[in-house]
């Protein structure tokens, strides 16, 4: 019984390390040193039966100590990182990866460099089998370091080349880091995970090489193969890609419906709907509609004039063609019970209207179809606009005004 | 061998001791009555005890290491501590006279040095490490690994302990499982009958020679000083000369890797000395430092209460015979008397007196502070009388800065010294190189905290809190009036309060579950639990120690009323 009460070394460093806990939180770095001072000798006792071994906690406790109390002294947190990497072989990769992203946040590009060259060539027995992950990652940054060095190649010839200037020793430079740069993100790309900037550099290689069809391959696996994990910034790499080809809006529509399904409220969908307004598809301006609304149910969007402008457009456009209203209704059915507070509220629109008028604009001619000419955002907005006596919204105010009983229909 | 008397029977001077400890005579074999007495002898410092078994002798190994003992190195250890308490003040006589006869007698009666052995015994003993040399000592092996899954220290060492499996034979002696020679034979041997030495224990020995001896030191104030590093407790074996190299088992004996509890030193104590056949131990009068009435005097200025309640401290006393000397002079092997924790058993009489004078029902007590209060404000002059509230704001902002401290050099203690720590020569290169790796680290991360390297020990006092008369903001009550608490009736002061709430009407049986009650925070009112916070925090000890103790009193107190039939939970009028 009093053995649970006996302060031993255990108990003693779970208060250690509750101490440097607090102290991180609070970022009071000199104590969190002063504490992990104490807890260090913990590594002399095997913690083997622990989920977290005491060189875990300190390489990690350490680092952010180290990064934070001593930025100006990169050294100093060097050599930290190389004790840590000699303290566990199964962690070795991991250190030497994260000491690189230190190294980059620091902006030292070449000693990134150069350690994961070291820790690409290193070797342990069946460990260098096990951690082949860590293996292929650092392959891939040092591929995304050789792309940045391509980049910086490329700029200097395409200056020269405006001066006239063909510089043959650039250009060879050039294309050895392109290949050393394809080689190591090919790789990466193929397992599943979420790879962004990786494909977005090996997109921009293949593409000024010239290799578009790879380029489209390999975006499309990585949108499309459902191995990986949903992405959307897949969707919006493919898309961008296809406008940079000049492939036809069909396809282009097919990349963000997908993206329209996943994020609704995805910027990119203002060029979503209107790329769909304009077809002659009826299918797909119905979806267009739908678009808009969806995006506008985010409080992110609530003051986005471009995106009332095109809700606006298409609304309009039905009411004066008088047909589809239905789609008009569809949409609204869901929405007529939270979007006059959510959007159209007296507050909003003095506010709107003191702020930012073509919003206020937008959002009166959206809100007299839906609502009627006497509801509460149209009334005061174009009573204002009128009396400030802008144009527009007198136009605003007889055309709302002409197509009051839509909105019964609507609303019905 | 120092007995001169002549033989009663044969009137030759020829003596021997036999197993149990009794001179006989070699001439005539007569056996004595006498037991070998504790004798002043001349304690050579560092002896190397040698008469453990014949034959062995004590080469010089290869590596520079010499054979040794166990019990040599407990010996070494004991030495330490008998003079790091020397310098604490402790008289002299303790080295030079009474530890060591203890320790002596203790060598001989666990066979360990000072006996005679029986032939046959030594030849077991040198077979028992031969035969682990064995190319098959497979009945062997297992009880080793057995033996090193005793989870004697938390069992810590047992997963550092690899090397155990990874051993192949053997060849030599078992200087591989153990820098000493009887290691492994050490915590093999069941040990029930002969009071194996543990670290602990070295406690035990130091304060059965303090108690002997009288000096002003309670247990837990001992306890105290070795947490605090004043007494080798911790790392003493780096004190070991080189040539006695330390690994493997010893190791498991030696460090340790937690610090003492009281009950396990003071168990140990009383085991120690009944095994040692001690005689009644010099008796503790009202003028000794142990008594109830100094203690609480002492307890009292340090829990920064009124002086007046001494006088009520030395009542319950009186009246319950706690301070009589049978009751509180230690008669070793006496099961019939209880145990006296004289420095808990002190705390508990003023925590009982506190109930008695303030009830500590989480009511009464304010109450009785607010016409204090009242009084202090309209009436200055006659000294302030004792403010409960204002008492308790007080002490226990004090309380709390302290216990931060505590807790915050609990969590910074550093637990391994300088000396490497072996389990055998093949994990020699790791450890020193972690070692290496450590000692970076903490200069590392010891520039970028600021601090100098740890601050100087504190030097050891008697006080953990101190108030001072000389503070003009009211923070010492020790000169404060108990008048408003008490009234006089029939030209006795009495306390005011009627009532007193026992802790538990009945007690537990101590021999079967080990307490007398069982404390549990929220059963007991919050300034109660306040008061066995204060003293559990200056006695480092677990509350529920005093309150056990508590209980003992107020049963002894109301002994009479309780001998009636009682109806649970009732409140007793005085």
């Amino acid at each position: 019984s009093s053995n649970e009460l006996k302060l031993n070394f255990k108990k003693s460093k779970e208060a250690c390390l509750s101490y440097i806990q607090d102290a991180l939180l609070q970022k009071q770095w000199k104590r969190a040193a002063e504490f992990l001072t104490c807890y260090v000798e913990s590594l002399e006792k095997d913690y083997s039966r622990e989920h977290i071994g005491p060189s875990e906690m300190i390489w990690r406790i350490g680092t952010e100590i180290l990064w934070h109390h001593s930025q100006n002294r990169m050294k100093e947190f060097s050599c930290f990182m190389e004790q840590m990497k000699t303290l566990g072989v199964k962690r070795y990769l991991k250190v030497c990866l994260e000491h690189v992203f230190h190294l980059l946040c620091n902006g030292q590009i070449d000693e990134a460099y150069q350690n994961l060259s070291l820790a690409e060539s290193w070797r342990f027995g069946e460990q260098t089998a096990i951690q082949d992950k860590e293996i292929k990652l650092i392959q891939a940054y040092r591929g995304l370091l050789d792309y940045c060095s391509w980049s910086k190649q490329k700029k200097i010839l395409l200056e020269h080349g405006e001066d006239g200037f063909a510089d043959l020793a650039v250009e060879q430079e050039m294309h050895g880091y392109f290949r050393k740069a394809a080689v190591n993100l090919k790789e990466i790309i193929k397992i599943p995970g979420v790879w962004d900037v990786f494909v977005k550099c090996y997109v921009d290689l293949l593409e000024f090489y010239g290799e578009h069809n790879e380029a489209r391959q390999v975006l499309n696996e990585y949108a499309y193969n459902s191995k990986f994990p949903a992405n959307p910034n897949a969707h919006v790499y493919l898309y961008q890609f296809l406008k940079r080809q000049g492939e036809s809006k069909k396809s282009l529509i097919s990349a963000l419906k997908i993206l329209h399904d996943i994020v609704p409220s995805h910027e990119l969908m203002i060029d979503f709907n209107t790329m769909l307004q304009k077809s002659k598809k009826r299918k797909k301006r119905q979806l267009g509609l739908e678009v808009i609304f969806a995006a506008l149910d985010y409080a992110g969007w609530k003051e986005n004039a471009k995106a009332w402008s095109c809700l606006a457009r298409q609304v309009k456009q039905i009411v004066i063609s008088e047909k589809h209203l239905d789609w008009i209704k569809q949409e609204w059915n869901s929405r007529k019970d939270w979007w006059p507070d959510f959007h159209f509220s007296r507050y909003l629109a003095k506010r709107n209207w003191q702020e930012n008028k073509s919003l206020s604009y937008e959002k009166a001619l959206v809100a007299g179809i839906l609502l009627g000419k006497d509801c509460k955002y149209f009334k005061y907005v174009s009573h204002q606009g009128c009396k400030a006596r802008l144009k527009r919204f007198r136009i605003l105010k007889k055309f709302v005004t002409r197509h009051n009983p839509v909105y019964l229909r609507i609303s019905g | 061998r120092d007995f001169n008397e002549r033989c009663a029977q044969c009137s030759e001077v020829n003596w021997g001791l036999t197993d149990g400890g009794r001179f006989y005579c070699r001439s005539c074999h007569n056996v004595t009555e006498r037991t070998r007495e504790v004798v002043n002898t001349d304690f050579i410092t560092n002896s190397r005890v040698q008469t453990i078994s014949k034959g062995l002798k004590k080469q010089e190994k290869t590596d520079g290491g010499c054979e040794w003992y166990i019990c040599e190195g407990f010996q070494l250890v004991l030495k330490k501590q008998v003079e790091a308490l020397e310098a604490l003040g402790v008289c002299p006589q303790m080295k030079d006279e009474i530890l060591c006869n203890f320790w002596r007698c203790y060598l001989q009666k666990s066979k360990q040095a000072y006996c005679k052995r029986p032939a046959g015994e030594t030849v077991k003993a040198l077979s028992v490490c031969e035969s682990s040399t064995d190319v098959d000592s497979d009945p062997e092996r297992p009880s080793l690994l057995h033996l090193l899954s005793l989870s004697e220290s938390e069992g810590d060492l047992q997963t550092d302990c690899s090397f155990a499996s990874s051993v192949s034979k053997v060849s030599e002696s078992t200087s591989v499982y153990s820098g000493s020679v009887d290691g492994s034979l050490y915590l093999m041997k069941n040990q029930k009958e002969k009071l194996r030495m543990t670290m602990p224990m070295t406690l035990s020995f130091c304060y059965l020679a303090l108690l002997w001896l009288r000096e002003p030191i309670t247990l837990s104030e001992l306890l105290r000083f070795v947490v605090e590093g004043h007494i080798p407790y911790m790392n003493v074996f780096q004190h070991f000369p080189e040539k006695m190299k330390l690994c493997g088992l010893d190791l498991k004996i030696f460090c340790v890797e937690s610090w003492p509890v009281y009950e396990e030193v003071f168990n140990k104590m009383h085991e120690l000395a009944a095994f040692l056949d001690l005689p009644r131990f010099p008796d503790i009068t009202e003028s000794c430092f142990l008594h109830p009435d100094m203690l609480c005097m002492k307890y009292l200025m340090e829990a920064n209460l009124p002086d007046e309640l001494h006088n009520w401290t030395c009542r319950v006393v009186k009246k319950i015979g706690i301070g009589e000397v049978d009751f509180l002079t230690l008669m070793p092997g006496n099961k019939s008397t209880r145990k006296v924790k004289y420095d808990v058993l002190a705390a508990a009489v003023i925590v009982v007196v506190l109930k008695l004078l303030f009830l500590l029902d989480d009511h009464y007590e304010w109450l009785l502070s607010e016409f204090a209060e009242e009084r202090n404000k309209n009436n200055t002059e006659g000294g302030p009388y004792f403010e409960f509230k204002k008492w308790y704001e007080v002490v226990k902002h004090s309380l709390d800065v302290e216990q931060k401290k505590l807790d915050e050099e609990k969590a910074k203690y550093l637990w391994r010294c300088e000396k490497p720590l072996f389990y055998s020569v093949k994990n020699k290169s790791k450890v020193l190189k972690r070692r290496q790796m450590v000692v970076n680290l903490q200069n590392q991360f010891g520039k970028l905290s600021g601090s100098v390297q740890r601050a100087e020990k504190p030097n050891p006092s008697s006080f953990q809190l101190s108030w001072s008369e000389e503070n003009t903001d009211g923070s010492c009550f020790h000169g404060h009036s108990l008048k408003g608490v008490l009234q006089e009736k029939r030209g006795l002061l009495t306390a005011m309060n009627p009532d007193y709430w026992l802790c538990t009407v009945k007690l537990c049986n101590e021999k079967l579950c080990g307490h007398l009650a069982h404390y549990r925070e929220v059963e007991f009112p919050q300034s109660y639990h306040f008061v066995l916070g204060l003293f559990s925090f200056l006695l480092r000890i677990q509350p529920s120690y005093i309150h056990d103790e508590v209980c003992m009193i107020e049963h002894r107190l109301f002994n009479k009323k309780l001998c009636k039939k009682l109806k649970y939970n009732t409140v007793l009028r005085k």
